[in-house]
């Protein structure tokens, strides 16, 4: 066996979604390779080379590559992929653009977010948002995986000592272009791999309270905040706070939901939490059957006296 | 210029799944089905496309079996000018149907395909890319907004952290995020309209492409269930728990 993963970064750091594709192609077996397509990225490659478990970072340097978009990018995973049994990456935004445009050219299917290794060729993942777990094998000559982050523990960043080699690039595609790029700035952890994750729905009433009730809670938690998608769509909130089955999927320690009913969408994206606490003044709601800890109750009076309580 | 759009015939999304008992796959014999929420968006944005003079035809294509015809019906209620069924019986994976997409895309020749970007069934999110390599298209895949301008379409893309607009060169595929539009809700009038419009029906040996399946399900399974949990009465009773009972603040 020998893995390819595509590295996920911003031209200067590593992101850290790619670790947990790295554990995931340690439980396939077999050498693990690292490819980082982007331009001046030497600080990426390093950081890469760095992590444990990998033998080998490839790096396609150009401009082409500067903005990460999906037609070059395939193209170079394409020219590299016929040495390697399986191709991964993180099933982010960025892994679900590029992976289904290099199986495709390979003229293999592919595997997306699989949630558990049974062997080198069978995979677990969920399908109907969640609510079912298929087993799958595949009998391509190359299998095209995308792996769920909270499936898997991220690799430590630091232990390897891989070779880095320069690798050719392949020529613009000149297919697309970017025009810009609006990053929502935030000082709270990631929603992804953060320990605790606060989450507001429609019971918030609006984007106002939604701010004045779950910010002091997620400060006094060093949390995460996110949403389901009724806060979105109500403008309470930016859509990348969204947790559900078309939004981001989380497995925190601790997922506070409050005033969300607990929709299929969103529990597709939480129910793997450690621990659920649900708050909402609907007895019946569905999220309940969801949490471990419940509490029947006006939001706007539980989340102050939460906050006071947690001193 | 003509859109394509890929539409897809789904469990509907409020039906919660069982699993059959054997493993072998869903029971989805007896439950409503209705076209893919992302699919609605996908022709919805490419009736937008027509009612601002932009595009001259909308067609609508699926793939499945002969009920995937209601689908299509639906769509040409939206506003879809005719629609194309590609009829086959087998369980069709996506790059089966990315390869009977792009038959289709080169009998049609639209300037652009607009496509759902996932199905609420497999969850697979991988189509639109798949058919944008097949035909050697460039993709903006979970778009929130549209814009064609010359020989272009402009797209803004909800990514991890933020949006990115892009620029595709047409031909172009265009994979739908929820926030690109709200769909409207089909009238009787133009039920009874889509009835009337055109509807062909071709078949994968017509197109000459093979679907034989790349991937192997050999079980299905219900998720492991959660535990049931405790309803507690006031917040000093959670904070209590949660800090003595599951150590987690």
């Amino acid at each position: 066996m020998s893995v390819l993963i595509i590295v996920e970064h911003d031209n200067q750091s590593l992101k850290s979604a790619t670790l947990h594709a790295v554990t995931a192609a340690r439980e396939c077996g077999g050498n693990i390779t690292l490819l980082v397509c982007g331009w001046q990225c030497e600080p990426v490659a390093q950081a890469a080379a760095k992590v444990a478990g990998v033998a080998r970072v490839l790096v396609a340097d150009a401009p082409c590559f500067a903005d990460g978009l999906a037609e070059n990018v395939a193209a170079q995973v394409v020219t590299l992929a016929g040495a390697f049994s399986h191709v991964m990456a993180t099933a982010t935004a960025t892994g679900k653009n590029v992976l289904p445009r290099v199986a495709a050219l390979l003229d293999v299917a592919q595997v997306s977010e699989i949630t558990r290794v049974v062997d080198a060729h069978t995979f677990e993942r969920p399908i109907y948002a969640g609510n079912v777990i298929a087993t799958v094998r595949s009998s391509d000559p190359i299998k095209v995986i995308s792996v769920r982050a909270t499936a898997f523990e991220a690799a430590p960043l630091e232990g390897g000592r891989a070779l880095i080699e320069t690798i050719a690039a392949v020529e613009d595609t000149g297919l697309s272009r970017l025009i810009s790029r609006q990053t929502i700035a935030s000082d709270r952890p990631e929603l992804a791999s953060a320990r605790i994750v606060v989450s507001g729905g429609r019971g918030l009433g609006s984007g106002a309270h939604y701010a004045a009730l779950l910010e002091p809670l997620a400060d006094k938690l060093n949390a995460a905040l996110g949403a389901s998608r009724a806060a979105v769509d109500a403008g309470y909130v930016p859509n990348d706070y969204q947790i559900g089955q078309t939004g981001k999927v989380v497995a925190p320690e601790l997922y506070i939901a409050v005033g969300i009913s607990g929709a299929i969408q969103h529990l597709a994206g939480m129910k793997d939490s450690k621990v659920i606490v649900a708050i909402n003044k609907d007895a019946d709601a569905p999220i309940f059957s969801v949490a471990d800890y419940g509490l029947v109750g006006d939001l706007f009076e539980v989340l102050p006296e939460l906050v006071a309580q947690l001193g | 210029m003509k859109i394509l759009v890929a539409v897809k015939r789904v469990v509907d999304f409020n039906v919660k799944v069982r699993v059959k008992s054997d493993g072998s796959g869903v029971d989805i014999g007896a439950v409503k089905m209705s076209m893919n929420p992302f699919d609605e968006i996908a022709v919805e944005a490419a009736v937008r496309l027509k009612e601002a003079g932009v595009a001259t035809e909308v067609v609508a294509v699926s793939c499945g079996p002969a009920a995937c015809q209601e689908t299509l019906r639906t769509a040409m209620a939206i506003g879809a000018d005719r629609g194309i069924l590609v009829e086959c019986a087998q369980e069709l994976q996506p790059l089966a149907v990315a390869k009977l997409l792009q038959a289709v895309f080169m009998r049609e020749q639209p300037r652009l395909v607009v496509v759902g970007k996932q199905a609420i069934d497999d969850d697979s999110n991988q189509t639109g890319q798949m058919l944008a390599a097949l035909a050697g298209m460039p993709q903006a895949t979970f778009a929130s907004q549209l814009q064609v301008a010359g020989d272009e379409v402009i797209a803004t893309r909800e990514v991890d952290g933020g949006q990115e607009t892009i620029a595709l060169k047409l031909p172009a595929v265009i994979t739908t995020d929820l926030r690109l539009n709200e769909p409207r809700y089909v009238t009787l009038p133009n039920i009874m309209k889509a009835k009337k419009k055109p509807l062909e029906v071709l078949t994968p040996q017509a197109l000459e492409i093979d679907v034989a399946v790349g991937l192997t399900t050999l079980k299905v399974a219900e998720p492991p269930a959660r535990s049931a949990g405790v309803r507690l009465v006031d917040v000093a009773a959670l904070v209590a728990k949660l800090k003595n009972e599951a150590n987690v603040i």
